[in-house]
């Protein structure tokens, strides 16, 4: 007597079809994420963009489809527009520039002095004001270097005094947003430095600063890199920031997009463009290293 | 080793300091002035009152916006993770022209400046589809809220799809099974906490995100942050800014307690 384990064949139409021609499967996966993405995402965009060469009606102040390359030739004319562009491009250095110069010491004391239960510690440490939520951590600055504030009171005893809401609180709270995204990629990429580097570094005679100077820092460019593309692309494009910490000289590429919308939205979609070109170049000055597929 | 002098150890440890206490005070200084007497923030601390708490928690407004938030977070959430995981596969299992373009497409809401996408769905809502007719209200700032939350899920799925074996579901689809019993019982289980973890990571990003909100939010809709920047942008009144405030920071140990737990069962799998 013979058993038969096979079970019952079973016709799956649709499976076999699927699995017959790969281009079905393909398109099965991808019509959707395209269609929202594309038929939504880059259509905004696209439209958002095409306004940027239409003008404002002077008596309606209606907006009137056409082409003009006037909006194009107010931001690059207007003394104050292209101060703000520079400000923007300058706090945006600024951040990247001193989040890697405190990302640096912080990743080697990490990875290669502290204690394994304090490297624990300090992995939670700057981790956590990641998830504190991004208001929660300009109110807190703003506690902190408000006229009454911590740090004015602290200090007054040194005679010194803060620098109150300013374009230096801007880089001050932008740092503090953003330099976790700085510091986790170096600490990883100082981790992962072999041990026997530093061995023969030391054999061959170098101290400790020559060591980080000649054999550390040429390993952490990438993650460096990396970390730049975050801090300088979401700086680049914050306005909340310069808004409440920033005082009254401050503005940011971002404010005169966010004021204009409504008022002049041609001049709004023309100055949108600016922080568009800035990251796509970044982005691409940054892939040409290969930066980005290491990490 | 990396041998360093005595004097270079300390000046580590002392930029470590400062780190740390450039991080901490500010958080610690928003929990101690939600418990401050004076309305305007300000140091020292004039007295000790939980009135701003009491307030905060009767206040409805309040509650209403935390419902919003949810409400909007979870419907971006639910969406990311569908787009999301399909778009993983089709990158992670297919080879076809243009796959570095849809790449950067997935990641393009997330990288260019918030004000720029809520600018250009604000335009696209406002100017285009409500002139023909189409209220997209609060459906609006769902859809904004999913577009740039797809990568948090496409990027951990991705990542998790290029440790998987493939030839597990061949194996599947040769002992019989349909392309969804397959899915279900052989390629999703192996995949899951990667997907629960991008979920995590959608729903955070959208329950912070304020600058697309304020262009998209309908009129005299608030989310959380939004209520928080209404509150903010006036100084006076403030207070209770500080509760909300002290509650999230309190909260932002979940997430991180969390990863914590999924990168220790990772390395145990291992």
């Amino acid at each position: 007597m013979t058993i038969t384990t096979t079970p019952a064949r079973t016709s799956k139409p649709l499976s076999t079809l699927l699995y017959r021609h790969r281009w079905m499967r393909l398109v099965g996966l991808l019509s959707l994420p395209l269609t929202w993405l594309i038929g939504l995402y880059i259509v905004s965009l696209a439209l958002l963009l095409v306004t940027a060469f239409w003008y404002i009606d002077s008596f309606t102040s209606k907006v009137i489809p056409g082409f003009t390359l006037e909006n194009f030739v107010l931001i690059f004319s207007e003394p104050a527009y292209i101060a703000t562009s520079l400000r923007t491009l300058g706090i945006a250095l600024a951040v990247t520039v001193l989040s890697a110069i405190f990302a640096v010491p912080l990743g080697i004391f990490m990875a290669k002095l502290a204690s394994p239960w304090m490297r624990a510690v300090l992995a939670v440490a700057i981790t956590l004001p990641l998830w504190a939520g991004y208001l929660v951590k300009i109110l807190a600055m703003r506690i902190t270097f408000t006229e009454e504030g911590f740090f004015n009171s602290v200090m007054a005893p040194f005679g010194i005094t803060g620098p109150g809401f300013s374009v230096l609180t801007v880089v001050l709270t932008l740092t503090y947003l953003w330099f976790p995204y700085m510091a986790l990629p170096v600490y990883t990429a100082i981790r992962q430095i072999p041990v026997n580097l530093f061995d023969a570094s030391s054999d061959l005679g170098a101290h400790g600063f020559t060591t980080i100077r000649t054999v550390v820092l040429p390993l952490l460019w990438p993650a460096l890199i990396a970390g730049s593309v975050f801090t300088f692309s979401l700086s680049l494009g914050d306005y909340i920031v310069a808004r409440f910490v920033g005082g009254a000289n401050a503005q940011m590429i971002g404010s005169i997009i966010a004021s204009n919308i409504n008022l002049n939205p041609p001049v709004a979609a023309a100055f949108s463009v600016i922080p568009i070109a800035f990251v796509v170049f970044y982005l691409l000055a940054t892939r040409r290293t290969g930066a980005l597929e290491r990490m | 080793m990396l041998r360093l002098t005595r004097g270079t150890r300390v000046a580590f440890g002392i930029v470590v300091a400062i780190v740390l206490l450039f991080m901490y005070v500010p958080l610690f200084l928003v929990m101690i002035n939600s418990f401050n007497v004076a309305p305007i923030a300000s140091w020292p601390i004039t007295g000790f009152t939980l009135d701003w708490w009491v307030r905060a928690f009767q206040n409805e407004a309040l509650w209403t916006a935390v419902g919003n938030s949810v409400v909007v977070a979870a419907g971006a959430t639910v969406i990311a993770l569908l787009l999301g995981t399909l778009a993983a596969f089709a990158l992670q299992r297919y080879d076809f022209f243009g796959k570095h373009t849809v790449n950067l497409l997935i990641v393009l809401p997330i990288a260019l400046p918030g004000v720029v996408t809520g600018v250009a769905f604000s335009n696209s809502f406002n100017n285009v589809l409500e002139p023909i007719g189409i209220q997209v209200g609060y459906f609006g700032m769902i859809v904004a809220h999913a577009t740039f939350c797809i990568v948090m899920v496409f990027n951990n799925v991705f990542a998790r799809l290029r440790r998987m074996n493939p030839s597990m579901q061949e194996a599947s689809m040769d002992l019989g099974a349909s392309l969804w019993q397959t899915f279900s019982l052989v390629t999703f289980p192996q995949f899951r906490t990667a997907f629960v973890a991008g979920g995590l990571l959608a729903f955070a990003l959208s329950f912070d995100e304020i600058v697309v909100t304020i262009f998209t939010a309908p009129a005299g809709v608030e989310t959380l942050p939004l209520w928080m920047f209404n509150q903010m942008a006036r100084p006076n009144e403030a207070t209770q800014v500080n509760v909300i405030a002290t509650v999230l920071i309190v909260l932002s140990f979940i997430p991180v307690y969390i990863s914590q737990r999924l990168t220790r069962a990772e390395e145990e799998e291992r």
